[in-house]
């Protein structure tokens, strides 16, 4: 009794493990304060009045300085916020948008694509090395893949509306003129208003059941250390997941948190959120959606062209033997020791061609 | 060519509304829009003063600067319009202008607004200047009349003024000069900047 109750006490003040406890009360200290952060960034310019009011000797002066920094008073005309003279936020705002997300976010996104491309060039598709053993073992169920095809259609369509609300004015506008890109931003509007909640739906389904294989284990960072096998001769090992697939899904668990939280702010004004809350939302709203498209570009790229068998997994929900055995081959072992057994390729269609009336 | 402004004058505003309920009458705004409002401040305390906003037609206006479908155009009068037909209700001025001046006919479930309406500076919109089209959209289009904004014609006290800054800011001198302190261009160094 009285060692099961000491082990872990004990374990707990053994020097060698007592270190890590620093860096996850860090991380801790990080997540609680970053709402915080993002207050402290709206906030130098009020802090800096108050002061001046302190110090101050003209009233006159501090009472209009108060007004410029957004103080409140009374007004007949309802509704949110019209007793506010002067709300300085959508200066921040604006300059946010127009300035380094709208930069940062096109050069980003252009890399990307380029870098993509180029090591297609360099390292071409990864061939399945053994060649196709014409036997399937299953991947993803039914389920599972309309799940991933939902988000998938679903996220690109917001992306898609998204980004042209972000650059269409430069980019759109000169191609369909004025009018023609209004009525387009319209319809690409409300689609991104009405689709986002089924998007949220989706999202929270899908972290919730592939939570499971995306922990990490020990075996992934020798996927890290390799860049998944592009460094080394050697396949780096790989659970059902892989460490990449996991990065993929951790980064989509904050961003798409994000996304989601910011989104149902921005896409219910009838709560009355204040303008302060709506300019930080979008801000958020628009990084996290960068961050997260170029993520699925990587994730598209692999998929479509980088590694050759991985897209039918998720459209048949059946992967080939030696694809699974040279990416996922602990996943693999693992499924074959739950006494899962590899079915041949079906070969029907040679027989039901022939069967076909023949044109002449 | 004249470059128009508003500049209401603190000292003498005595919140009775008449611009808002002017501007809503003269332009047939439809209910929960108010394109004008009057704020007071500390009210019913020592040092209380009302102002009365709207859109002030900024010279570089964010609304102007963010909109993703650039339906905003600045008329020779510097007058800051906009175009209905192109909004699609997006919010984006709303959350970029600090005087609170765009305003929706809804603010419903699923960003649903609706399109923006603002103070047009009594200057319609780019129909046809007079036309019924105009007139549904926009309100009335008094400038092209030759008449300056309403709210500012009927001020009883002739706290708000409207016209070109020039006229304005010369009144607004020679009052201050009369009645001694110093003078306070509400909101024109956010507006208008430094000059």
């Amino acid at each position: 009794m009285k060692k099961i109750n000491r082990r872990p006490t004990a374990g707990w003040r053994d020097r060698g493990k007592r270190w890590l406890a620093w860096p996850l009360m860090g991380l801790l200290a990080i997540l609680l304060l970053m709402p915080v952060a993002v207050h402290w960034l709206s906030e130098p310019a009020q802090a800096q009045a108050s002061s001046q009011t302190q110090e101050g000797s003209n009233e006159r002066a501090n009472y209009w300085r108060a007004v410029r920094d957004g103080v409140s008073g009374y007004t007949a005309v309802q509704g949110r916020e019209t007793n506010v003279l002067i709300q300085n936020g959508g200066e921040n705002w604006r300059s946010l948008r127009q300035g380094p997300i709208q930069f940062y976010s096109a050069w980003l996104l252009a890399f990307v694509i380029f870098a993509a491309g180029l090591m297609h060039i360099i390292n071409g598709p990864q061939k399945i090395e053994k060649g196709r053993s014409g036997l399937l073992i299953p991947r993803w169920n039914l389920f599972e893949r309309v799940l991933h095809w939902y988000v998938a259609v679903l996220f690109i369509v917001l992306a898609l509306t998204g980004l042209s609300l972000l650059y269409g004015r430069e980019v759109m506008i000169p191609l369909l003129g004025k009018s023609g890109f209004a009525a387009y931003a319209g319809y690409a509007k409300n689609a991104h208003n009405y689709l986002g909640p089924f998007f949220v739906v989706g999202m929270l389904l899908m972290i919730a059941i592939w939570l499971k294989f995306n922990m990490p284990i020990k075996a992934d960072w020798e996927w890290i250390k390799s860049a998944g096998g592009m460094w080394g001769k050697k396949h780096p090992p790989a659970g059902k997941s892989n460490a990449g697939e996991k990065l993929m899904y951790w980064q989509f668990v904050v961003t798409g948190s994000a996304l989601i939280a910011t989104g149902l702010i921005l896409d219910f004004p009838n709560f009355g959120q204040t303008r302060e809350m709506m300019q930080w939302s979008h801000v958020i709203h628009v990084v996290a959606a960068v961050i997260a498209i170029v993520t699925l570009l990587g994730h598209a790229y692999m998929a479509l062209f980088g590694v050759e068998g991985a897209l039918e997994g998720m459209i048949n929900g059946k992967v080939d033997v030696e694809w699974a055995k040279q990416h996922h081959d602990l996943w693999y072992e693992e499924e074959i020791a739950k006494g899962v057994r590899p079915e041949p390729v079906a070969k029907p269609p040679a027989v039901t061609r022939r069967a076909e009336p023949q044109s002449t | 060519m004249a470059r128009m402004k508003f500049l209401c004058d603190a000292e003498r505003c005595i919140e009775c509304n008449a611009c808002v309920t002017a501007c809503k009458n003269e332009h047939e705004v439809p209910w929960g829009v108010n394109r004008r409002r009057v704020v007071t401040l500390k009210d019913g305390e020592p040092g209380e003063k009302s102002i009365s906003v709207a859109c002030m037609h900024c010279t570089d206006a964010p609304c102007s600067a963010v909109c993703p479908v650039d339906c905003f155009y600045t008329t020779a009068d510097g007058i800051v319009l906009h175009d209905k037909n192109l909004c699609i209700g997006c919010g984006y001025c709303f959350y970029a202008c600090p005087f609170g001046a765009p305003q929706y006919p809804q603010q419903s479930a699923f960003g649903v607004r609706g399109k923006m309406d603002k103070c047009t500076f009594c200057a319609g919109g780019p129909d046809a200047d007079g036309s019924a089209e105009e007139r549904t959209k926009y309100g009335a289009n008094r400038i092209a009349e030759g008449k300056l904004p309403l709210c500012a014609e009927m001020c009883s006290t002739k706290a708000l003024l409207a016209g070109d800054g020039d006229t304005v800011s010369e009144i607004y001198r020679e009052r201050v000069l009369r009645r001694g302190g110093r003078p306070q261009t509400w909101g024109w160094d956010k507006a208008y900047g430094a000059s």
